[in-house]
């Protein structure tokens, strides 16, 4: 089947290169034939790619051990959810999903444009851009990481899926990401088309608009559960670090957050071309970028999994569509003029102006931080990085005024606000956003500026959607006589872009509530216990109760053989609150000893969590097991050929001995407030982005237009 | 065998891509690009006649601020919807 595989590369390679060619040929000739034709050849690349694709999963669920890249990262030990998703934590199979998805992506985007017969001209161009694309990490995939490498003397077992990814929503991280990158590259692509070929009005903003839309759900979806396995699973207690991986797929996020807002204003007021073009081609620039950092290991990250052999290809890639995109730009500038100019300062349009400048002053800090190990070593030869602190010092208020913004936009109408009108609906808002950061003052929650500045913004914009929706949906009540329930049903399936962004505000605005509680209010301490000893943290009391130990009882099922763990009693002012039990588990290295396999592979964390609204109690353990360790390698001497029940039992009886004698094992301990909030955040924003995604029924869609439309014409008729 | 499900693959393949440059032509669905963006462009305004109405509903605007609006709205979508027939009777 590796064969079948290598072929399925090949072919789909050919067909990017035919697709690119016959749909350009076809445009330029005028040749509608030519660009059906590469067209199709999109929809068998996905063909293609998807045979590949399916035969690389299987092997690894077979664990077919004559794919050298399942050896190295899957083996029979592997549970079967983890061996069906172990192929994408391979540099082969990641840049083999990017691929896949893209042609889905493509394929889809380029039927529904062409069975409505939309966007006629552009079309052609945009997919040469995504056969070009798609080329590029066929021609990778085949030539420098190839997944269907065989081995002439196959082993009997595999290496194993990395510990840290043995995370049910890790497995789920990398598609959501790559959808969010490969779904950014359409817009990317028909923005292109559009300046090739001079069709510059907001038709393909509007036909595209829903996978803009659709990359910055997947992308986010897949940043929040990234930040969820960073807390429950990498054990040092955070959700972000500013780590080049994370801030990789953030800038692309942020850009699509600025073009989603001002693509509305070209829609309207034909107004923001030459900056909506610009947002795509650099959301399109950023995503392939995004891919690069995490598989090329340019820049130091716990989260990157590639070696260095694809750097200087995506280098080239990244170099042709950024000096591509800024030349097309160019270019086209005298077409890219605006339509219209600002009719008020004091509008929704300058309202989204300011938010874009926001955003992308926040994406520009998140670059420069990124990119400054590499530039600082360009300048000066040392790779100095800037931490935590340097980021927070730029995008702290950055983030205050971009929570601030979402709460004003919704209420501010388009063209010329009425101010009268603004005061007297800005009142319960300001109120309440006014009143909260002094309500956490009266209750001596603490004297941080910023994080009660953001728990003022972040009340103030809550307050502001929910009288929105109150206030849509009395206005459906007068309007209709529906009952609340049924007129707030009502105002939002009827106008579901605009309220899910509302949903979406919502949920940023408890999301950042979440984040400045949790990153300013928590406590930590770092202990070494006996069991019986006990360390205080946040005003409560944690006392190392007693060690535990398990043999072959992986009911997490990741595959870890052996854990050591603890029992700790929390308590506050001698009550009771909660038990935890932070482990940690160990998988085997096939490489070392007969016992000592057990202890010396990797190991990873199983965190003690009690989450609550309020706050989080959040623990790790570090044992000590220099004592093990000595004793499984005396153990390996005496039993060199030992079986691997024997095996299995030495090493089980050493983890019963260390639960016996335990030695003081280190602790982290966490006292987290609102931490919960960020995840019940991101939750809302996905709920607001499937509302804004979701779409209106046919209908719906027909019965709005032609009502005004019938309005309009009877104008038209009298004029 | 594989050598088979290759051979079959570009087969399939080969037919796929190049149907369209051996049978008839076919006329495409949709207007001149002229026509789309005119139809793109009409559909974003009456959008925005009705979010302008939601606006004035939701306490956003006067019902002053609301009627020049609306009026103004109404009158570009009303230059967009003969323009549109200008451009379809082009075509037709």
């Amino acid at each position: 089947m590796a064969i079948l595989g290598r072929a399925c590369l090949i072919i789909a390679l050919g067909l990017a290169l035919y697709g690119a060619g016959a749909s350009i040929y076809g445009a330029r000739a005028r040749k509608q034939a030519w660009v059906e034709s590469g067209r199709r050849a999109v929809y068998a690349m996905f063909g293609v790619v998807a045979i590949a694709f399916v035969i690389l999963i299987a092997a690894f669920i077979r664990s077919d051990f004559s794919f050298g890249v399942v050896v190295d990262h899957s083996s029979t030990t592997t549970p079967l959810f983890y061996r069906a998703t172990a192929a994408w934590s391979s540099q082969e199979g990641s840049l083999l999903l990017w691929v896949f998805l893209l042609s889905a992506w493509s394929s889809l985007i380029l039927f529904v444009l062409a069975r409505k017969g939309k966007l006629r001209e552009v079309a052609p161009y945009a997919t040469a851009v995504l056969c070009g694309l798609g080329g590029f990490f066929l021609f990778c995939s085949i030539f420098l990481a190839n997944p269907f490498g065989t081995l002439a003397n196959p082993p009997l077992e595999g290496a194993g899926l990395n510990p840290l990814l043995r995370y049910p929503s890790m497995m789920i991280h990398p598609p959501a990401l790559y959808s969010g990158y490969t779904l950014f590259t359409v817009p990317f692509a028909f923005g292109i088309g559009a300046l090739v070929s001079g069709r510059l009005d907001a038709s393909w903003i509007t036909s595209t608009r829903r996978f803009a839309l659709a990359a910055w759900f997947f992308l986010g979806l897949g940043i929040l559960l990234g930040a969820r396995w960073s807390y429950s699973e990498l054990g040092w207690g955070g959700y972000w670090a500013w780590d080049p991986v994370e801030n990789a797929s953030l800038m692309p996020w942020l850009v699509g957050t600025a073009f989603l807002h001002s693509a509305m204003i070209q829609e309207k007021r034909g107004m923001l071309k030459v900056w909506n073009v610009s947002l795509v081609l650099a959301a399109g620039v950023l995503a392939v970028l995004g891919t690069f950092l995490v598989r090329s290991g340019i820049l130091d990250s716990i989260h990157a999994f590639g070696a260095s052999t694809l750097g200087v290809p995506f280098i080239v890639l990244i170099a042709v569509m950024a000096l591509g995109s800024i030349g097309l730009v160019i270019w086209r500038r005298a077409s890219l003029r605006s339509e219209h100019r600002l009719d008020s300062l004091f509008s929704r349009e300058a309202i989204f102006l300011l938010n874009n400048l926001v955003l992308v002053g926040l994406c520009f800090v998140v670059f420069w931080g990124t990119f400054f190990p590499l530039i600082s070593e360009a300048i000066t030869g040392d790779k100095a990085a800037v931490g935590p602190p340097w980021f927070d010092r730029y995008t702290v208020p950055l983030a205050l005024i971009l929570v601030l913004l979402s709460g004003i936009g919704p209420v501010i109408a388009w063209r010329r606000a009425t101010v009268s009108k603004l005061a007297r609906y800005l009142a319960i808002p300001l109120a309440v956003g006014i009143a909260v950061p002094l309500l956490c003052l009266a209750l001596g929650v603490g004297h941080h500026l910023e994080a009660l500045l953001m728990f003022g913004i972040g009340a103030f914009s809550l307050t502001v959607v929910a009288q929105e929706f109150v206030r849509g949906a009395g206005a459906r009540r007068a309007m209709t006589g529906d009952a609340p329930p049924a007129a707030l049903l009502a105002l939002v399936r009827r106008n579901r872009r605009r309220y899910g962004g509302y949903v979406v505000h919502a949920g940023m605005a408890v999301l950042f509530i979440g984040v400045a509680a949790s990153s300013t209010f928590h406590n930590q301490r770092d202990a070494r216990l006996s069991p019986g000893q006990t360390t205080k943290v946040g005003g409560y009391d944690v006392r190392y109760v007693k060690p535990t130990f398990s043999v072959a009882d992986d009911h997490r099922n990741t595959g870890a053989i052996i854990s050591l763990g603890a029992v700790l009693d929390v308590s506050k002012n001698g009550k009771h609150v909660t038990t935890l039990n932070p482990s940690r588990g160990y998988y085997p290295d096939l490489s070392q000893g007969p016992v000592s396999r057990f202890y010396q592979g990797e190991s990873t964390s199983e965190v003690g969590l009690q989450a609550g609204l309020r706050r989080d109690l959040w623990t790790a353990i570090q044992p000590d097991t220099t004592q093990i360790d000595r004793l499984a390698a005396e153990a390996d001497r005496k039993f060199p050929n030992a079986t691997p029940q024997l095996s299995l039992f030495i090493a089980g009886t050493l983890a019963a001995g260390y639960a016996r004698k335990p030695p003081p094992a280190t602790f982290r301990v966490i006292d987290s407030p609102l931490v919960t909030w960020i995840w019940l955040g991101g939750l809302i924003v996905v709920a607001g982005a499937l509302i804004a995604l979701w779409p209106a029924g046919l209908r719906a869609r027909r019965r709005a237009p032609a009502g005004y439309g019938a309005r309009v014409a009877r104008e038209l008729g009298r004029a | 065998m594989d050598f088979l499900l290759v051979l079959m693959v570009l087969a399939v393949v080969a037919v796929v891509v190049a149907w369209p440059l051996y049978r008839a032509a076919r006329p495409s669905p949709g207007g001149p690009p002229e026509v789309e963006a005119l139809e793109a462009a009409k559909d974003s305004k009456l959008r925005e006649i009705r979010e302008t109405e939601l606006d004035y509903r939701t306490g956003k605007l006067s019902e002053e601020d609301w009627r020049a609006q609306d009026a103004r709205l109404r009158s570009e979508a009303a230059d967009l919807l003969r323009e549109l027939d200008r451009a379809k009777g082009k075509e037709g």
